[in-house]
């Protein structure tokens, strides 16, 4: 073993300079040209920093597009789950009380119109999508909220849907933050 | 056919296309066969083993081999206590992280030294960026360690008479300046311009739409992610791993982590075939693999794109499938296929909670990382199969009547016996670790009752998932279990010290000791290792072993959960 301490030493020290300083550096050099500088990518309104575009952020009011639960209450600084087991009966209570109170809010619509994506807490708790069934049940209420035709809601969720990646592969879902940045604009 | 089906073909198809030439060219690295990336590295190799006083010409016989591998790794411990420790007051702390507790630390440095990566910490809090940074570290060194030991393992195989077996050193540079680091450099960058962030500046804050302050964590995360998903290592740089919009911002990002996951597990296989000069034989042993993955991989998928019939059964339609813990933007097919690779690799990163699978999923998951050698861990995976050959060589030897032979060495009983320990291990760790669990709990429930975030039978598979991740090496966890205890650190620390370990010491000690023994040419009556009828063979072998020993436990947790809900 006594032989082996020296050069393992050394390889560990040269393995730090390669992995870490070297490599890190010269993705860090490269994120320079990256969107944003590699300090991830916001949005802005009027100049100021309204959210990250691809971190999902709490809307739970009728006048906005609401996203998806999060076990994490949208914090972008603690993501996580709810590991919530599938037969667990108290968390089946929890997505029963989604369902009410998603019916209480949606007056006019049906339990098996909901779309899954609506009364389950997303994996990161950050999701920043729902699925375009997702916005479109919510459109009339938005509608009465904001005193908007319900035409030209839908007109924004056919803008603002986003396909499969080349029309193919995933799936189809719409990006609800700038959605909502989307219908504070309308008139 | 339906997009979220396209998408888990093509992540495959795609795999496959990378993994066969990638695999010949690892076989012509750890041959030392000339390569097109020669012109640049072999002075950057040359610079590096004249700092380090290796000389790779000088080889090693098994023994030297692992008294290399224990004292680096010895090394490598020691240095990640003391920085995990300290790291509250050392620098790259910008949002003014704590230093870790002992055991956290203890379990942490061997979860990454062990190319495991469970983590018992979420990365937001628990972590600073000097501290991610040592973890990157650890995940490239510590794969490059399993596939130096791997490559031992390929030329001992080699049809000669040899106590040497190549220079552990060598292996292990050439496996990081040629493998690991080129290809993690293009995928960091490739997620940078994805939206994936590199920046040492700490939180950022924001007011959102509705009129909320948000921090927002941010860090080097590009360059830990490409390593993580190509080491088969899987510790992310948030808590939430790749469901995080950041780590993996879209389907393209998870296209490219995925298909990370099972690249270099795949090619391993490529390149033994390559270095032996054996390609049948590496064919037969993808083949055997890809039918396991396949047998846990379709059902999954079908499970989770059918959704949850709790769920179901309130009159909700789950047109996406089962989606909590899932992420929209990945959808229900994409997480299952995620699920299964993660966990038949060793890798364990995750892009949905494991903890929220439908029952049956999750017992996929389990069986993936009980069997662990369907594909496997970088090098260990193959370690790991090379075993269950070692016993499929021995018995259907005893069952025709010939002497038991593999690449025309003679397995006797010193090979049989290491090889049975090593088979056995496993099971005892995941069963015994697991027991221990269950007892205190079910004797004291109030005392350890944060321990299960689920009750039931649920709750008994978070046990079970834990000790059956550490044992695997894998590091997804139903991470509902509350997991940051003295019980559960040491405990796990010491399962995936042990697992990752002796299962690297005994297939190198067979096929060190196979390697000196005098090599019987092949003859009418030799035993074909080729064929498909071995590779049913070895099928039977892993399912008898694996599957069955684990069955009793299966049954208690997600099959007995699964029946619970269609009662």
């Amino acid at each position: 073993m006594k032989k082996h301490i020296l050069p393992a030493l050394k390889i560990t020290a040269l393995s730090i300079a390669i992995c870490c300083i070297i490599y890190s550096l010269l993705i860090l050099a490269i994120a320079q040209a990256a969107p944003n500088k590699g300090e991830g990518q916001t949005i802005l309104v009027n100049g100021q920093v309204k959210g990250y575009l691809c971190e999902g952020q709490s809307f739970t009011r009728d006048n906005y597009f609401n996203g998806r639960p999060s076990a994490a209450g949208y914090n972008a600084a603690g993501s996580s789950g709810s590991n919530k087991g599938p037969s667990n009966p108290d968390y089946l209570k929890d997505v029963q009380a989604r369902v009410d109170s998603f019916l209480v809010h949606n007056p006019g619509k049906i339990k098996s119109e909901i779309p899954s994506e609506l009364i389950t807490a997303s994996g990161s708790g950050l999701d920043p999508d729902i699925s375009i069934q997702g916005a479109m049940i919510q459109v009339e209420r938005i509608a009465k909220a904001r005193n908007l035709s319900v035409e030209k809601i839908n007109e924004l969720i056919i803008q603002h849907k986003e396909k499969p990646l080349g029309g193919l592969f995933g799936t189809e879902k719409i990006n609800v933050l700038r959605l909502n940045i989307a219908l504070d604009t309308l008139k | 056919m339906n997009t979220e089906i396209m998408g888990i073909a093509l992540m495959f198809i795609v795999t496959l296309v990378l993994a066969i030439p990638l695999g010949r060219y690892i076989g012509k690295v750890y041959s030392g066969h000339a390569t097109w990336l020669d012109f640049i590295l072999n002075p950057v190799d040359k610079m590096l083993f004249k700092i380090s006083g290796v000389k790779p010409e000088k080889e090693m016989n098994w023994k030297e081999h692992l008294v290399a591998l224990l004292t680096i790794n010895l090394i490598w411990f020691l240095l990640s206590m003391l920085i995990l420790m300290t790291q509250g007051s050392l620098p790259l702390n910008p949002d003014g992280n704590p230093s870790m507790t002992a055991d956290l630390a203890f379990n942490t440095s061997i979860s990454f030294i062990s190319n495991t990566n469970l983590q018992h910490y979420s990365g937001e809090s628990g972590v600073s960026y000097l501290g991610q940074l040592v973890l990157m570290l650890f995940q490239f060194i510590s794969a490059a360690a399993g596939m130096a030991i791997c490559a031992a393992v390929f030329v001992a195989m080699k049809e000669k008479v040899t106590e040497k077996i190549g220079n552990f050193y060598n292996f292990f540079i050439k496996s990081l300046t040629r493998i690991l680091l080129p290809i993690s450099l293009i995928v960091a960058i490739l997620l940078l311009f994805s939206g994936t962030p590199m920046t040492f500046k700490g939180k950022d804050q924001f007011i959102s739409v509705q009129g909320d302050t948000v921090n927002v964590s941010r860090g080097p995360v590009a360059a830990m992610v490409a390593i993580k998903q190509l080491g088969t290592n899987g510790g992310g740089f948030f808590g939430a791993n790749s469901s995080h919009p950041l780590e993996n911002p879209n389907y393209f990002t998870n296209i490219i982590e995925n298909v990370l996951i099972l690249l270099i597990p795949i090619a391993m296989i490529f390149a033994l075939g390559y270095m032996i000069n054996k390609k049948r034989f590496a064919w037969m042993v993808f083949s055997v693999m890809l039918i396991g993955f396949l047998l846990f991989l379709i059902p999954s998928v079908y499970f989770e794109l059918k959704g949850n019939s709790s769920i179901a059964n309130m009159g909700i339609t789950q047109s996406m499938g089962s989606m909590e813990g899932k992420e929209v933007r990945f959808g229900s097919a994409a997480s299952a296929y995620w699920g299964i690779t993660t966990t038949v690799t060793s890798n364990g990163s995750v892009n949905a909670m494991h903890d929220s699978f439908t029952p049956l999923t999750g017992m996929f998951a389990m069986l993936g990382m009980m069997v662990n050698a369907f594909f496997g861990g970088v090098g260990v995976g193959f370690l790991n199969f090379y075993i269950f050959i070692i016993i499929a060589v021995f018995i259907s030897g005893l069952m025709v009547g010939r002497t038991p032979e593999f690449m025309g060495k003679k397995i006797e009983a010193k090979e049989m016996k290491i090889a049975a320990i090593i088979a056995l291990l496993h099971p005892f760790l995941i069963l015994v670790g697991t027991a221990l669990a269950s007892h205190l709990f079910s004797h004291n429930p109030t005392a350890y009752a944060s321990w299960l975030n689920n009750p039931g039978n649920h709750g008994f598979s978070e046990m079970l998932y834990e000790y059956t991740s550490s044992s695997a090496n894998n590091g997804s966890g139903f991470e509902g279990l509350g997991d940051n205890t003295a019980w559960w650190n040491i405990s796990c620390g010491i399962v995936m010290l042990l697992a990752r370990f002796l299962p690297i010491i005994g297939p190198v000690a067979i096929a060190g000791i196979l390697a000196q023994k005098k090599h019987t040419p092949e003859t009418a009556g030799t035993l074909k290792t080729d064929t498909g009828t071995f590779g049913i063979m070895v099928l039977a072998v892993i399912f008898i072993i694996a599957a069955l020993s684990f069955f009793p436990a299966l049954s208690l947790g997600p099959i007995s959960e699964y029946f619970s809900q269609h009662a």
